[in-house]
This record gives structure tokens, sequence and C-alpha cells, in this order.
């Protein structure tokens, strides 16, 4: 039986078919195309709301102080959430790494052996978070969400919630490297940025991010063909903690000093980015520029509602909107593939 | 003579006290051929084709191929023969595309563990095209998703070809089907010996069986209780022996 000759009977396959150009790249970024809108449309209302603030340079370098942040550990969370897990404590992490920091430093230490050691016990941190999930067989939802206090126990035992200043570093070659400026510029944004591009390159081009999305759209089949799933899931987790090692590090040179409650404020702000950013919770499938995008829409949600002059009252109930419209433009965009 | 593909000799296989596999022989031949194993529930089809494709090691008996004896047979082993199986929940991803699932755990990559997309993209639309996928209709970075079942067997099928496998073993591959769908499957099947590619699958339904393969063993109880080919019978005579054999059944149990 000819296979073709049964299709032309039915022109409307042809809407199967490939596309190219235009409508195929529409095709496969249609989540991240959403998430650009709604960054788009969000931007528009606050020009047309107060442009007096956002024509302004500064409400940028305001927002510039905390975005590279959420962008980071946003586009790392990708990789868990479709591996088919999730992680909620990178916020701990975040803590846990920025108190390696502060301890390198006490200790009269190079800040760069800080970053080492910070970056060290981070993926540590994940190793441990995957190994949990792979070996234990612990669910990530519950199992992380442990992690997350039993770490922040751990660092307000360890500090007696004290905080470490880390002033003395202020202007020096390494406070400049990572959180300076070149020409007005923020060099942490250029950070998030080079995050970002990596990322993109990982999760999209090469082998790790291809197996983390067929681990997490079919945990049963990617066993089958070979692919070993715990190692992938457990790597997933591990670069989770290497971002977070890297927020620690600027958000401790941020405040010029290391508060054991770090990172406690960015989990839920970040979860939200990257589903708003068009990343479901499903697994299998996920996209780096939607969470740096979404990152971008919670980010200046946060820093724009309080310079748009609308009381700050308000921030959560925004938050709460966003996310909603956002999760409904996405299941309206694009098609659901679950079965 | 020729030497056969595959032999398999006086293998047994029992769970517990439970024999499923009583003194089988088995073969299949050095030129491609599609053979149909053929039985009732139970019958030890599975556990046969498991044993072939390594995941099972038989009991006791021999195993042969391309006329030597190999031994501590095993998955790897099997595939480093040249046999691939296409397993019954086929083991695709769909949400990914054709591409991603042809080379699902052995991607060819390049600088650092980069994928060679383009690479794969050809290779796969290549694929598909020699097991007759329209190029029209698909290419390989479409998503498995938007496909019929027919076509993700073939898929399938496709990536068990991809590694220029001798023997291809597909488990129950119409299952759930509609009968244009499963017409294509058999095609694949009939286009992948063309290239070169045997294949044993397992069948309840006759009629298809007859339809696709050349050669038909059926299984009952643990034993090869006929063995014949399209020259020497019809589907209607292929039907009244399997009913006899039910009929036997029933006699003997009662």
């Amino acid at each position: 039986m000819a296979i073709s000759e049964e299709r032309s009977q039915h022109p409307a396959d042809e809407s199967r078919g490939p596309r190219r150009g235009i409508p195929s790249f529409i095709d496969k970024n249609g989540r991240a195309l959403s998430a650009f809108l709604v960054f788009t449309v969000l931007m528009l209302v606050f020009l047309i709301a107060s442009p007096q603030v956002f024509l302004n340079p500064l409400i940028y370098i305001a927002i510039s102080r905390t975005l590279p942040m959420f962008i980071i550990l946003a586009a790392a969370l990708v990789f868990v959430i479709a591996s088919g897990e999730i992680d909620l404590s990178f916020g701990s992490i975040v803590g846990l790494a920025g108190w390696a920091f502060a301890l390198t430093l006490q200790a009269g230490l190079s800040p760069y052996l800080g970053v080492l050691f910070a970056v060290i016990v981070g993926a540590l941190a994940g190793f441990i978070n995957g190994l949990i999930v792979t070996r234990l067989g612990l669910s990530s939802l519950v199992s992380t969400l442990g992690m997350g206090f039993l770490i922040r126990g751990l660092i307000n035992i360890g500090t007696q919630g004290e905080g470490t200043p880390v002033t003395f570093l202020r202007d020096t070659p390494f406070y400049n490297t990572f959180i300076g400026s070149i020409r007005g510029f923020p060099v942490h944004m250029l950070w998030a940025l080079g995050f970002v591009a990596l990322s993109l390159l990982l999760f999209n081009y090469h082998k790790f991010g291809a197996r983390i999305s067929c681990v997490g759209d079919d945990l049963e089949s990617a066993r089958e063909m070979g692919i070993n799933v715990a190692t992938i899931k457990t790597l997933a987790f591990v670069y989770v903690g290497i971002a977070s090692a890297i927020v620690a590090i600027q958000f401790t040179l941020t405040n010029q000093i290391f508060y054991p409650t770090s990172g406690e404020s960015v989990l839920m702000v970040v979860l939200a980015a990257v589903f708003v950013g068009g990343t479901p919770g499903w697994g299998g499938i996920g996209t780096i520029m939607g969470a740096a995008l979404g990152a971008c829409i919670v980010g200046v949600i946060a820093s724009g509602i309080v310079a748009a002059g609308i009381p700050h009252l308000f921030t959560e109930f925004f938050y709460g909107l966003i996310i909603i419209l956002a999760l409904l433009g996405h299941k309206l965009n694009g098609p659901r593939y679950r079965y | 003579m020729e030497t056969e593909f595959l032999e398999l000799k006086d293998i047994s296989k029992s769970f517990g006290k439970v024999s499923a596999l009583d003194r089988v022989n088995f073969y299949i031949r050095g030129e491609p051929e599609i053979v149909a194993l053929i039985g009732d529930n139970g019958a030890g089809k599975s556990t046969l084709i498991k044993i072939i494709s390594g995941v099972l090691t038989p009991g006791s008996g021999e195993i042969y191929v391309r006329g030597e004896q190999v031994d501590h047979w095993s998955v790897a082993k099997a595939r480093a023969a040249g046999i691939e199986t296409v397993y019954q929940d086929r083991a695709l991803v769909v949400q990914q595309t054709i591409a991603r699932n042809v080379f699902m755990g052995r991607e060819r990559t390049g600088f650092l563990g980069f994928v060679k997309g383009r690479l794969q993209l050809a290779e796969a639309d290549r694929l598909m095209r020699t097991i007759g996928f329209t190029s029209k209709v698909f290419s390989s970075d479409s998503v498995v998703a938007r496909l019929s079942g027919g076509e993700r067997q073939g898929v399938a099928i496709a990536r068990a070809l991809y590694f220029k496998a001798d023997l291809m073993i597909l488990d129950e591959p119409t299952t759930a089907l509609s009968l244009t769908e499963s017409e294509k499957v058999f095609d694949f099947m009939r286009r992948a010996k063309e290239g070169g590619t045997s294949c044993i699958f397992i069948s309840h339904n006759i009629y298809h069986a007859y339809d696709v393969a050349e050669r038909f063993v059926v299984l009952d109880r643990g034993k090869v209780v006929l063995e014949t080919d399209r020259e020497h019978t019809t589907a209607e005579q292929l039907v009244k022996d399997m009913q006899e054999i039910a009929h036997n059944n029933r006699h003997r149990s009662a």
C-alpha cells in the first residue's frame, strides 16, 4: 500500500507537515515567544502608566540589582523541571554557598578561593538532592522541600543567626569582576547573560540537554534506550546547585554582608519565573529563553510597581495575576502533548 | 548449504515450577525473511523473543549466531550481533522530534559532546524514507506526538534499523492499531526486509500474520506445535490448525 496515495486524499494532513521559515520558528519557540509577548505588554503598561519613571535609566539600574539572580536561577531550574523533577531547596543552597564564601573570607583566605569553595558546596548540595531522588526514590517535591528546611536550619545553627560583613571587598578587582560595572553596564548582568548563553547551548544543542528532555518526557523509554536516568537527573540538580553558588556570591557582594537568610526570598519568585516563561510542570520540554524572559517579567513587576508609585502591598497581587494570565496564555497557545 | 543467521537448539526455560519453553528449536535464515510467532496467551512467545534478545537467559539449550555457538548471551551481545528489539511500548518520547527519538541514548556528537543536529536530522530523514515514510508529510524534526500510532511504530522500527540490524524483533507491533495503521507497520517491515533485515514478530491475528510473514511458527504451552510457510498453507488452513490446537487443549485439560 502506498502511504503517499492515501495521504493525498486527506489534504487536512498537510497541516501536520514540516513547516519552514517563520511558521516553523513560531512553532518551535511558541512558549518563549508568548513569554516575550507578556513581557512586552507589561513594559508597555508600565511605560504608559508612568513614563517619567520608565523612560529614566535609573529604574533599569535598580532592576538590574536583583534581576541577574532571578535569571541565573530560573535558567538552571529549567533543567530540573524538564527532567521531570522539581527543586525547592535552591533558595537554601544560595544561603549555604554564601555561608561557605563568608567562612573562607573569615579564615583570611582569598575571595577567589571562596568562590571555588562556594561552587563546590553548591554542587555537592545539588548532588545530594540528586542522590536522594534517584537512589532513595523519594519524590523531589517533598525531599527538596525537606532539604530546603534542613540546610536553612544548619545555616541558622552554624551562624547563630549572625551575618558576616564583607564590606572590605568593595571596589577590589574581585568585587568589580562579579558585580561592578563596565562603562555603566552592570557586570552581574553580563554574568547572567553568560549563564543564559551556556544554558541555551547545553539545553538545546548538547547531549546533556537532549537526554534531560528524553528522561523527563518518558522515564521508561529513556531507560530502555540505554540512558542512565539517575545520572542525568542528578546532574540537573548539580547544575542548579552551581547556579545557586553564583547567585550566592552576587547576593553577598550586592548587600556587602552575608545574611543567614540569603536566598529565602527568591524561591517562589524564581519558580514563578520558570512557569511564566513557558516551561510546563510535567517534564520533557523547557525553554531557557522563556525562563530568562519570565525572570524579567517578575523582576520588572517587583521593581516597577514600587517605582510607578503603586503601593508595594500590590506586588504579590500582581504576581499572582500575571502568573495565572501567562499560564492561561501558554495553554491556549501551544498544543499540550501529554499521552 | 547456507548458514542460518540464528539458530536455537533445544531451548528450555522455566519460571519456578512453570515450564515456559520446552526443548524449542527455532531458526532465522541467512537470507532476510519475515517470521510470525503465533500462539495463545502463555504459549511462550514472549519468553522466546526475550531469550533471543538477551533479556532472559535460557535454562538449557544452545544458541548459534551465524553458525557459531555463543555463551553468556546478553542484550549487549545480541545488539552487537545485529539483533534489535522494538519494544511493545515502542520506547518513544512523544514530545520530542523524530530525530531525537531515533538517536535517543546514542546521539551523534562532535566537539565537547554537542549534538550534530543537522547530521541527525538528515540521517533520520533517510531512514524514514527507507521504510516508506513520505518525506513530504513529515520531516525528522516533526514532533512524535503529531504522528499516528502506525507512524510511531515506524519511528521505533527506523531506530532499530539505524544500526544496520540483521534481525529485528517486534513484540505485538500492531496491538491497538487500526487496520490501515497495521498495514502501514507491515509495509515498514517489508521495506526493512528489502533492505536486508529479517523480522520476527508476535501476532494474535492470523490473517495479519499471513499477510506479511513468509514463515509461521506456532507455539503452544511451551512447545513448537506447527511450523509452516506461505507456500504450504493458506490463511484459512492456519486458522483451522489453530482452532484444532485450542480444541485439543480444552479436551486435554477437561
